[in-house]
């Protein structure tokens, strides 16, 4: 297989409400900050993909305007997935495996500030039994939590830890939301806390992938593709077992993250009763673990809907270009309860 | 390096009709799906991974439908990804699905578009009021009618070749069990007497709204090998988008359609279209679109498309066949179009094309086009493998 790598990442600052700029202003920063990175131009990209969702724009073909803060033109190779943008990269990432690319320009955004993302959640459920309930995205994790709690896998302290350990890593990520001492807080939906919630933010993000000797030709340390996998399951919360991810082990395990120890694990586990799932799937608690989990603060510290699996990558990806780690995971989730995850493994040379 | 050539050893269809009241989203896909497995006589486990493809959610008001279709398509425990490049998806779809077993990531891969729009109202979903923004002006037609108009104005075509574009594919369609309209006693009249909706574009040279699916099963060597009927081969495969709106930007012939062309030509080694390309299945909303998209793909010199259309090259038993299902004029639930452009095109070099088959049709292009002439997808295949 062809080796292809994460060159590199950038983001926007993750903020509650960024009415004054629109996503194509959110975006444009994002990246012109990545092709800086490379000294790549728009032109020398041999393709883009992208990730958003219309629902959370509120309008139909809303990547369309996204694509001119590209600058199509002359006309680019491109595609989109209404999914996160880390499906997006393993979109990019198959066409760079074809040969037809040796460079790809990966970005994701989304604004959740224009609508209540909890109710907008609600409609990517099973239109005609679950979603005329209106169960939202809150609530079906607290199910989940409760889940794991009478299972005796975690309890409301364990939790609060999760929450506590995210937010201090997150206290020098300057672009986090969510950082820092953050109270616990009131039950949201028992047995969540807010503070074991996400904060509700826009972002974006992007990322620069590269095949072999151009890789390596536009930075030291490239990010090594090794391994990367995504799988669904059954969309009915009731038919799954909620405190186990076999779509999350079998990516990972199809990604080859169980044949060597990662050091790093970015986890998109947007609720902390989904990390304690997450890490039971990926075998991270090991007691001679030593595995750092989450050094960007995660999702709770900042949840831009949309970009958060495409920024744990982008993550892992930028703590393998600075040598703080040789050998990461990063994960991304969608759909309800973790319905459907991805699982990459990134390595330095 | 070298990619593994891809074979078409599956299509199904749904039959297309104004509203499919009879099944669930999930009930429709499934169905096309089942089509599909049934044609390449293998069963859902025989399936590593599914891509499907839709134009955008508010056509049902669903978000993000594939979580709830994971089920209906049989991908639990397998990687499902969801494509999403206006009306081009169809195609876009496809090729990513072929891009996985090009790639040797999955060896065979199940590709699928929908749209099942009687579930809401496309034109209003098209049309929600964005501050700062140009509105669609109520659909699409009411967006590409001018720039008809400008083609008409640049290459002096008479005003009659529409409606003859119109006639050919909604008797085409007469021959395909599939398509949405079959208007039996439609006559050339009756299309240049229906009623102007949008200048110069009549009623009868629109498409329709349909509820439908598309699926497709693309397998390797190996799997083609397998397979109990011909296997249509991807010859050549490419996208290309450029912004919607901008000051150097010819509505009439987008560059972007131009160069995704050139690049499926270079892969397919086509150096003569019009000469080498046996049928073409191309994306046709508006009936004016055939001669546009005639010079826009290298089949016609600039301003002589409409001559090609007018002297009946592009009817069913023409010397270059354009849209023998009946076309997007003819069935248009819009997520599934462009994907069944694509299959259309692998039915005729499979030779399965029933009633509206070209005759020895060898190599037939298949092409989507979506948002204002902005996203382009094609794809070439053909009765042989491609030599490697």
């Amino acid at each position: 297989m062809r080796d292809v790598a994460i060159v590199a990442f950038g983001q926007s600052d993750h903020v509650r409400d960024s009415a004054e700029t629109s996503e194509v202003e959110m975006l444009m920063p994002v990246l012109h900050d990545v092709l800086a990175q490379t000294g790549l131009a728009a032109r020398d990209i041999d393709f883009t993909c992208s990730g958003s969702s219309d629902y959370l724009a509120g309008r139909a073909f809303s990547f369309t305007m996204a694509l001119d803060g590209v600058g199509a033109w002359p006309p680019i190779s491109e595609s989109h997935v209404e999914m996160d943008g880390a499906w997006a990269l393993y979109e990019a990432w198959v066409k760079l495996l074809t040969g037809e690319a040796e460079t790809a320009l990966v970005y994701a955004y989304g604004k959740s500030s224009p609508g209540e993302v909890r109710d907008v959640l609600t409609r990517q459920l099973d239109p005609y039994y679950l979603a005329p309930l209106w169960p939202d995205s809150v609530a079906l994790a607290a199910l989940q939590a409760r889940a794991l709690i009478d299972a005796g896998l975690t309890d409301e302290r364990a939790l609060a830890g999760i929450a506590a350990r995210s937010r201090a890593a997150a206290a020098s990520h300057p672009h986090a939301q969510l950082r820092g001492e953050v109270p616990a807080g009131e039950l949201l939906v028992a047995p969540l806390r807010t503070g074991d919630c996400p904060p509700i933010g826009d972002g974006a993000a992007a990322v620069v992938l590269a095949a072999g000797d151009t890789a390596r030709r536009l930075t030291g340390r490239p990010a090594w593709i090794r391994g990367l996998d995504h799988r669904i399951e059954a969309h009915s919360p009731g038919v799954r077992d909620l405190t186990d991810s076999p779509s999350t082990r079998l990516a990972a395990e199809r990604a080859g993250a169980f044949t060597r120890p990662v050091d790093t694990a970015e986890l998109h586990a947007p609720f902390t009763s989904q990390e304690v799932v997450l890490r039971r799937a990926l075998r991270l608690d090991a007691p001679d673990s030593r595995v750092c989990v989450n050094p960007s603060g995660g999702a709770l510290a900042a949840n831009p809907v949309m970009a958060a699996g495409l920024i744990r990558l982008g993550e892992a990806a930028a703590r393998i270009q600075r040598g703080a780690s040789d050998r990461a995971l990063a994960h991304a989730t969608s759909g309800p309860c973790l319905q459907h995850n991805l699982v990459a493994v990134l390595e330095g040379e | 390096m070298s990619k593994e050539p891809v074979a078409v050893v599956g299509i199904g269809q749904t039959k297309h009709v104004a509203a499919r009241r009879d099944v669930s989203i999930a009930g429709l896909v499934r169905e096309a799906a089942r089509c599909a497995l049934d044609d390449a006589e293998l069963t859902w486990a025989d399936i590593d991974a599914v891509v499907i493809g839709k134009a955008p959610d508010f056509f049902e008001g669903v978000m993000m439908p594939e979580l709830y279709l994971a089920d209906a398509l049989g991908a639990v425990g397998k990687p499902m990804l969801r494509v999403h490049t206006a009306g081009s998806v169809g195609g876009s779809t496809a090729l990513v699905a072929a891009n996985l077993v090009a790639a040797r990531v999955h060896r065979t891969v199940l590709t699928l578009a929908f749209e099942k729009q009687s579930e809401s109202n496309a034109m209003w979903g098209l049309s929600l009021p964005i501050p700062f923004q140009q509105p669609l002006l109520a659909g699409a037609g009411g967006f590409f009618a001018p720039h008809v108009r400008a083609y008409m104005r640049r290459t002096g075509a008479p005003d009659t070749v529409g409606s003859l574009v119109a006639y050919k594919d909604r008797r085409n369609a007469l021959k395909n069990s599939y398509a949405h309209l079959h208007e039996h006693d439609l006559t050339l009249e009756k299309v240049q007497a229906s009623p102007m909706l949008w200048d110069p574009i009549r009623y009868s040279e629109t498409c329709p709204s349909s509820d439908g699916a598309c699926a497709m099963i693309l397998t390797d060597r190996t799997g083609a090998a397998r397979s109990p009927h011909p296997a249509a081969w991807v010859h050549g495969g490419a996208m290309r988008s450029e912004p919607t709106l901008f000051a150097g930007k010819d509505f009439v012939s987008p560059q972007a359609g131009k160069d995704c062309a050139a690049d499926v030509y270079r892969q397919a080694g086509i150096t003569a279209p019009r000469r080498q390309i046996d049928a073409v299945e191309m994306y046709v909303p508006f009936s004016w679109y055939e001669p546009m998209w005639l010079e826009n793909l290298g089949f016609a010199e600039e301003g002589e498309g409409w001559k090609l259309t007018e002297s009946g090259v592009t009817e069913l038993d023409g010397d270059l066949p354009v849209n023998p299902s009946g076309g997007v004029l003819s069935t248009n639930p819009i997520g599934a179009s462009g994907m069944i452009r694509f299959a259309e095109a692998a039915l005729q070099v499979r030779g399965q094309a029933g009633e509206h088959q070209v005759d020895g049709a060898r190599r037939a292009l298949g092409h989507a086009y979506g948002g204002g002439s902005q996203f382009f997808s094609m794809w070439l295949v053909g009765a042989d493998a491609p030599a490697t």
